[in-house]
């Protein structure tokens, strides 16, 4: 699937990155803590956290990451959003827990 | 009258969080040299070398302050493993080599990306470049903040949890609140908030000590807060004194 296809969600939204909005999701991953997400998430993963801060942006780059998913309606901050849109990283910010929208996201790419 | 009574105390203007050129997030003029003219510049007496997950400057930045007059303390700023950012403080080189070998045997090695993260470059006292760090010093280490406290203390080091009152990288974003139980020195707090404003939210730091501090990641930064430390003179020990409010030693917050 595609990150598109995720913003075809209801309580989904996309915040920056729209001309990467066609990157393939292979997997997902559900983390808040960047170490872990450094040393375990891997390329094409659809990233699930309720950080909000610029180095997520780092992390998702470094690693390859398909977009970052900021659940629970969590905001990001503007310089989060300014890198992210110059890395080419598309941000979503959805309404849902970061638990349902991975079950969500899960029964998705398992279908 | 008692012995402390007696030797005269002298306040001492302190920065005790400043980051070099080897932390990514650090500008690339933050080497040695200039860090010292500027801590000069800003009228500091001592000034502590805090880069994350590395101390390789603090050998070339004390020697530098020497000749300027300028009292370093060698430290460490170690990301634990719940992603809180740690002030750690060593008496010798010695002691801050072996700590550093703990923290270079348990970070998560991720080679860096200078170009998303930043340059890692150690650098002499001429600003030569002798080097860098190959891993990304903003990983986290597998040991805990209390694991790390325990590890700086047996080295006679002092541990004080950085920028508490942050949204990131404190104990309060990454714990959610300050635990009580902590065995650390004292807490630092950034110059967005107050040791009353951390007290009121929890009480049970109201005897603690504060420090607060620039957290320089560029020149103009160093001494814009800072911390009065009322001592009998530069030393290791008369600072650990005043951290720890004893023999009439003690830290003054600057307003």
């Amino acid at each position: 699937m595609k990150v598109t296809d995720i913003l075809n969600w209801e309580n989904t939204s996309l915040a920056c990155g729209k001309n990467s909005i066609e990157n393939q999701i292979t997997n997902g991953y559900n983390s808040d803590l960047l170490s872990d997400v450094m040393g375990n998430a891997s390329e094409g993963m659809a990233w699930i956290t309720i950080q909000t801060h610029k180095n997520l942006v780092a992390v998702a780059s470094l690693k390859d990451l398909a977009c970052i998913i900021i659940a629970n309606n969590n905001k990001p901050a503007h310089d989060l959003l300014d890198a992210a849109e110059e890395e080419g990283i598309p941000v979503i910010t959805t309404s849902l827990p970061a638990f349902e929208f991975a079950g969500k996201l899960y029964n998705e790419l398992n279908k | 009258m008692s012995n402390a009574a007696t030797e005269k105390l002298n306040d001492f203007n302190a920065d005790l969080h400043i980051h070099t050129v080897l932390s990514p997030c650090a500008d690339l003029e933050m080497s040695p040299v200039n860090i010292i003219r500027e801590a000069q510049r800003k009228g500091l007496d001592i000034i502590a070398i805090t880069d994350h997950n590395a101390s390789a400057h603090c050998k070339v930045t004390g020697e530098i302050g020497k000749e300027a007059g300028i009292f370093v303390i060698y430290g460490i700023e170690v990301t634990t493993s719940e992603e809180t950012h740690c002030l750690t403080y060593f008496e010798s080189l010695e002691k801050l080599a072996e700590f550093q070998e703990i923290i270079d045997n348990t970070i998560l090695k991720i080679k860096n990306k200078p170009k998303r993260f930043g340059y890692q470059v150690i650098v002499d006292k001429n600003e030569n470049i002798l080097g860098d760090i190959d891993w990304l010093l903003l990983s986290a280490v597998k040991l805990s903040l209390d694991e790390v406290t325990e590890k700086a203390h047996n080295l006679g080091g002092i541990v004080i949890p950085a920028h508490i009152d942050r949204s990131m990288f404190s104990l309060t974003s990454q714990l959610g609140f300050v635990p009580p139980d902590l065995q650390a020195d004292a807490y630092e707090v950034s110059k967005f908030s107050t040791p009353e404003e951390m007290i009121s939210k929890y009480p049970y730091l109201r005897n603690k000590t504060f420090i607060r501090t620039s957290d320089s990641h560029y020149l103009k930064d160093i001494g814009s807060v800072s911390t009065v430390l009322r001592i009998k003179s530069r030393s290791f020990e008369e600072i650990k004194m005043a951290i720890s409010n004893t023999c009439e030693r003690k830290v003054i917050i600057n307003r």
